[in-house]
């Protein structure tokens, strides 16, 4: 933060790199910033190390610097998943590769899914060269209703440094899936709930003679513990009507606790509600079908009516999250196309979803900022437009994935001098 | 389809014998033979009434490769009419003006469970896969079609005019699939798209082991467990099916006591004699190449393969066998079979030479295949795989229409077909681009300008959202 306040006190100019230190300067681009600047056209953006150091037009470039000419192209922040299983599952159907639920474990709250992560997994290169370099990782609900603790990663790959932020929330499933998971009914799961706000609010006291509470065991009760003081945001999904008016009384009754919605199918039934209270949420835009009774009121005007009515909306593909959360940005286009602002469609998945998980240093374009940065060859929410270049930390990423090697071994099947499995001999 | 309908018309006793129930080999008119009625469930589909319309000045797709800049679409008593430049427009025709749209045939969806496993997913809809053993060729998709599912009329929004209906992929032989008109009826056999071949759905590899085998937890358990099991169960299932035609066409030929009816060998009988088309759900390019030797052991062609996330590896030999491959933009990881999966197969399966088909498999990607397309077709390119847009709409229309052999009546914008058709806000490769006005059969069925007059399914008429914008 000492940095962030110099370089604010300086000009651009000023901004001669330390020695050693890597400065790259973007120019010529339509920046989206996120932030005051809107959009700019033919805008610069600079970046020394693993920061943002200048976002403007016309301004100059320092010597020495590495200049990405990027005439015509657009300039976003790194895209975020905002709701993933990424780097917990490598094949969904092979129980063995799959971290994301842990239906014999007799721990819920307290599971920590960033332990599982796994950064060489085939995803997250697949993720990452699509132009999302940070993923919000959710575990998957199974014997409870809680899930554990969900995270933050970088798309880096960085075997031991890619985690942002462990701990980011906690997960939990309310309407059908809670009742099921509570023993049959919303009632049972709401009374979970209670009992769960109650094991952590009495700990450790009531566990000193007792090694279950009301609802959670020791160690469950005290991973709460952070969750009921508002520490760690509440990530619930729901997606009825009435489920998400439920929530927005339990938020009114625990202002401590940081509720965040995932789903919301139907929030735009009660959109002034969650604005009033202050209730973010995290919806999957294709989501238009009455899949079950819960989702009856099911429109592609969600997106739309949630943010009029002032609901800061985050943006995810909620089908295959293992290994499409890369799909946000088709999922953002057709928002646009049903009535969302091109503007908010992009902060959705970039700054929105920054605030929700407090990722204070990413989801826009702006000094002092951490350097996620993506190039687009047009339109990033095109489903034509791709990506020419990607920085997170101010680190220029691959563009190869275990997909992109198999296409290249195939491009040509041409076997008669040496079977495809040498292809690397050429 | 000529032939099953010749067969109808010659036969009007033999009809008459089946709408009464026997289900079993009826007399034919001459008392000497008996016949096996082979559309014992006609489609009663029939165009809606619609006007003369002509779309004009559009940048017009005509389904077969071609763009025409500033083109016309006229559509006459349900059939497209003519398409060119500066169209004469008939008196008291519907013009509209398509300055800055884009019009292209409706597309088709070789690979839908709508209806069969419609929304809501509740237990009671869960029909798509009959599990009760591997070889199911008996049972017909259509007998678990609800035609009020919601989905259609989304899929209508996303401009598909046709699709069929598959049985799931649990079972080898998993039954028949089904071609219908995406127009809401009261009933299956009202949106049966008229004089369309039947298809047989066959699984490949995982699922059928998966199902079978082990049986995650033992039911129904039994064979297959291996691929190489599952290789078997076909075989022995298309051994049998040969001995049921040649007993047939010794019956047929010599006289003598009828062979026993047997659903399940009509079924496969009706594919060794080529009226039935094989569509094959297979993922892995040597398992392919595996059903491509069995096919021939047994005299039949193998249509489609579906998913064929591997078609990229073996693109040349699919080309070479006349197969094609309904395929996903970007499906890929959620199971091992699915593991090699790549955002260029489809460019690829293209540009070796082979017939190219975009597929849906799911009720939420059936709304935006051009979408998926528009993905397949910028991948492509990026590898140096140049394809037009116009040719890129044939893996949508036309392709699909010859894979379930009903491209001789829709699929392109040619005079005398199907009028089909749907006008796009903006180029439909955009993101950004919506279904306008979407026409079956000439009739407009959906027109995004006025939703009060687009289509409400029983299911949710009096729930919150109905007629919303979906």
């Amino acid at each position: 933060m000492k940095m962030k306040s110099l370089i604010l006190g300086l000009s651009a100019l000023a901004l001669a790199p330390a020695a050693g230190a890597e400065t790259i300067v973007f120019t010529g681009a339509t920046v989206w910033t996120g932030g005051s600047n809107g959009v700019i056209e033919n805008g610069t953006v600079i970046i020394t190390d693993d920061q943002i150091t200048a976002v403007g037009a016309g301004i100059p470039v320092p010597s020495g610097a590495t200049v990405v000419d990027a005439d015509g192209k657009w300039l976003t922040p790194g895209i975020i998943a905002p709701f993933s299983r990424v780097g917990i599952v490598e094949v969904g159907a092979e129980d063995a590769t799959d971290d994301t639920s842990a239906s014999r474990s007799r721990f819920s709250v307290a599971l920590d899914a960033s332990r599982a992560f796994n950064p060489s997994a085939s995803t997250i290169d697949v993720t990452r060269i699509e132009g999302v370099t940070r993923v919000v990782v959710a575990p998957s609900a199974s014997s409870s209703i809680f899930a554990g603790q969900g995270f933050v990663a970088d798309t880096s790959g960085d075997l031991a440094g890619s985690i942002t932020k462990d701990g980011a929330f906690q997960y939990m499933e309310l309407g059908e899936s809670g009742a099921n998971r509570a023993g049959g009914s919303r009632e049972a799961a709401w009374r979970f709930v209670d009992g769960a706000l109650l094991d952590a609010r009495t700990f450790p006291a009531r566990y000193m003679t007792h090694e279950l509470g009301d609802s959670l065991n020791r160690a469950d009760a005290d991973a709460f513990r952070p969750v009921v003081r508002g520490d760690m945001p509440l990530v619930i999904r729901a997606n009825r009507a009435s489920d998400l008016l439920e929530i927005v009384r339990f938020q009114y009754e625990n202002p401590t606790v940081d509720v965040v919605i995932v789903g919301a199918t139907e929030g735009w039934l009660v959109a002034d509600h969650l604005a009033e209270v202050g209730i973010p949420v995290i919806i999957d835009p294709f989501d238009n079908l009455p899949a079950s009774f819960e989702q009856l009121a099911a429109t592609m005007k969600n997106a739309e009516r949630l943010i009029a009515a002032g609901v800061p909306t985050a943006f995810a593909h909620l089908g295959d999250d293992g290994h499409q959360a890369r799909l946000v940005l088709q999922v953002a286009g057709n928002a646009v196309a049903n009535g969302v602002s091109h503007d908010d469609a992009i902060a959705a998945i970039t700054s929105v979803p920054a605030e929700i998980f407090g990722l204070d240093d990413l989801g826009t374009l702006a000094v002092g900022k951490t350097a996620d940065i993506v190039v687009w060859d047009g339109d990033p929410l095109e489903v034509m437009s791709s990506v020419e270049a990607i920085y997170i930390a101010g680190e220029a990423q691959s563009l190869e994935s275990r997909q992109t090697r198999l296409r290249d071994r195939y491009l040509s099947l041409d076997t008669s001098e040496h079977p495809l499995a040498y292809s690397e001999r050429d | 389809m000529k032939n099953m309908k010749t067969l109808l018309l010659s036969a009007g006793a033999a009809v008459m014998l089946a709408a009464c129930g026997s289900g079993g080999p009826s007399a034919s008119s001459d008392g000497e033979r008996v016949s096996i009625d082979p559309n014992p469930f006609p489609s009663t589909y029939e165009p809606y009434p619609s006007e003369p319309t002509i779309i004009q000045n559009a940048t017009v797709f005509d389904g077969l490769g071609g763009v025409i800049e500033g083109g016309d679409v006229l559509m006459v008593d349900g059939e497209i009419s003519a398409v060119g430049e500066d169209l004469e427009v008939p008196e008291g025709a519907v013009v509209i003006d398509g300055e800055g749209r884009w019009v292209t045939p409706g597309i088709i969806d070789v690979h839908s469970h709508l209806g069969v496993y419609p929304s809501p997913s509740v237990s009671s809809h869960q029909d798509g896969n009959e599990v009760s053993a591997p070889v199911t060729a008996e049972v017909w998709v259509e007998h678990s079609l609800w035609p009020q599912d919601p989905g259609f009329t989304r899929a209508l929004a996303g401009g598909v005019t046709s699709l069929q209906l598959l049985p799931g992929s649990a079972n080898l032989f998993g039954g028949r699939g089904v071609t219908i008109k995406n127009v809401p009826a009261r009933t299956a056999q009202g949106m049966k798209f008229p004089d369309a071949p039947y298809s047989l759905k066959m699984a490949c590899g995982e699922n059928p082991k998966r199902v079978y085998g082990y049986g995650g937890g033992g039911f129904p358990g039994g064979a297959p467990f291996s691929r190489m099991g599952n290789v078997a169960g076909y075989r022995t299932a298309w051994a049998q099916a040969v001995e049921y035609k040649r007993a047939w066409e010794k019956y047929e030929e010599e006289g003598g006591t009828p062979p026993a009816r047997n659903l399940e060998l009509d079924t496969l009988k009706g594919v060794l004699d080529g009226d039935i088309r094989v569509n094959m759900h297979c993922y892995r390019a040597d398992e392919m190449a595996q059903i491509i030797d069995m096919s021939k052991e047994f005299g039949y062609q193998v249509t489609t393969f579906h998913h064929a996330v591997e078609s990229y590896k073996i693109a040349d030999m699919l080309a070479e066998e006349g197969i094609c491959s309904a395929m996903w933009a970007d499906w890929w990881g959620f199971k091992m079979e699915a593991y090699d999966g790549i955002r260029e197969n489809i460019p690829m399966v293209h540009n070796a030479g082979a017939c190219t088909i975009v597929h849906s498999d799911s009720e939420v990607g059936i709304q935006r295949l051009n979408q998926e397309a528009a993905k397949a077709l910028a991948d492509g390119r990026r590898v140096g795989i140049e394809i037009s847009e116009a040719e890129a709409w044939t893996w949508l229309s036309a392709n699909p229409a010859k894979s379930l052999g009903i491209f001789d009546q829709t699929g392109s914008l040619e005079p005398g077909k199907n009028a089909d058709v749907v006008m796009w806000d903006a180029d439909p490769f955009s993101v950004y681009a919506q279904a306008e006005l979407v026409y079956v059969d000439g009739a407009l069925m959906f027109d995004a300008a006025s939703p009060e007059d687009n289509p409400v399914m029983d299911f949710e008429l009096g729930q919150p959202g109905e007629g919303d914008v979906k």
